[in-house]
C-alpha cells in the first residue's frame, strides 16, 4: 500500500512537470508534443528499476513500443475528431480511449504475447 | 514562429487544473503498477504510453482558447476546437518521439547505468518529437 502511494506521488510531480512545461511552451503545435511526453514511463521506469531490476524494467519497454504506436492512432484520431468532425475536445480525447485499449491490446496479443 | 516560453500563461492556470493534472498523472502510474505486479512486465509496459493527461490538457488548452474568444466579444467554439486539435497534432508528433524513447530504454537499459538509460532515452523522445515537428514545418503540412 505504501509503495502504492509512493507511487501515485512520484507519477503526479513528475506528469505535473511535464503538464507545466508543455504550458509555457508556444507554440500551440509544439506544446503539444508534451501530451505524448514520457512522464508516466519516467515515473514507472524509475520505481521499477530500483524495485524489480534493470532488465524487468527493459521488458516494460518492449511493450511501451505498441503503446506508442496506439497513442499514435489514438492522437489522429482525436485530430480527425476535432478538426473535421467539430467534437467538442472532452468528447472526443475521452471516446477516442476505446481506440487506444483496442490497439494497443491488439498488438500484445498479435505480437507480444 | 519560433518556439519560445510565455510565462504569462502560468497565471491563466487554476491550481484546481493542475490538480486534476497531478491525479490523472498519480492514478495511471499507480495503475500501471497494478498492473505490472498482477499481469506482468509486458501489460504493465503498455500504460508506460497511455495517453494519461492528454484529454485533460487538450480540454484546458479548448477552454482557454473559447474564454479569449468570448472575451474578445465573439462565440470561440470552433476557435476553442481548433486549438485543441492543433494540440492533438502535437501530440500525435510525441507519440513517435515516444515509440523512439521505449526502444532507446530496451536497448540501454541491460547495458549503461539506469540514471544515463533514462536520461538518454528523455532525450532521444525529445529530439525526434522537436525534428519531425521542425519538418512538418518546414513542408508546411497543414
Amino acid at each position: 500500500m505504501i509503495q502504492l502511494v509512493f507511487r501515485f506521488i512520484i507519477g503526479g510531480v513528475v506528469v505535473s512537470l511535464f503538464a507545466v512545461l508543455g504550458d509555457l511552451l508556444k507554440p500551440q503545435s509544439f506544446a503539444g508534443l508534451f501530451g505524448a511526453a514520457p512522464s508516466v514511463a519516467l515515473a514507472t521506469l524509475g520505481l521499477t528499476i530500483f524495485a524489480d531490476g534493470k532488465l524487468y524494467a527493459a521488458e516494460e519497454g518492449r511493450s511501451m513500443i505498441a503503446g506508442a504506436a496506439a497513442f499514435f492512432l489514438y492522437a489522429c484520431l482525436c485530430v480527425h475528431l476535432l478538426a473535421r468532425k467539430r467534437w467538442g475536445a472532452a468528447a472526443a480525447t475521452v471516446s477516442s480511449l476505446a481506440l487506444w485499449l483496442v490497439c494497443a491490446l491488439g498488438l500484445w496479443l498479435l505480437l507480444l504475447r | 514562429m519560433r518556439i519560445h516560453f510565455e510565462l504569462a500563461a502560468l497565471k491563466k492556470i487554476k491550481w484546481q487544473e493542475y490538480a486534476i493534472r497531478f491525479l490523472f498523472g498519480g492514478a495511471i502510474t499507480a495503475v500501471a503498477g497494478i498492473l505490472a505486479n498482477r499481469f506482468g512486465p509486458v501489460v504493465g509496459g503498455l500504460f508506460l504510453a497511455f495517453p494519461a493527461i492528454f484529454p485533460a490538457s487538450a480540454t484546458l488548452v479548448e477552454k482557454h482558447e473559447t474564454e479569449k474568444k468570448q472575451n474578445a466579444g465573439m462565440a470561440g467554439t470552433i476557435r476553442g476546437r481548433q486549438a485543441a486539435a492543433l494540440d492533438a497534432r502535437g501530440a500525435a508528433m510525441g507519440s513517435i518521439g515516444l515509440a523512439c524513447f521505449a526502444i532507446s530504454v530496451l536497448k540501454l537499459l541491460p547495458v549503461c547505468s539506469s540514471a544515463v538509460a533514462l536520461l538518454a532515452a528523455t532525450a532521444v523522445w525529445c529530439t525526434i518529437s522537436t525534428l519531425i515537428w521542425r519538418l512538418r514545418r518546414v513542408a508546411r503540412v497543414p
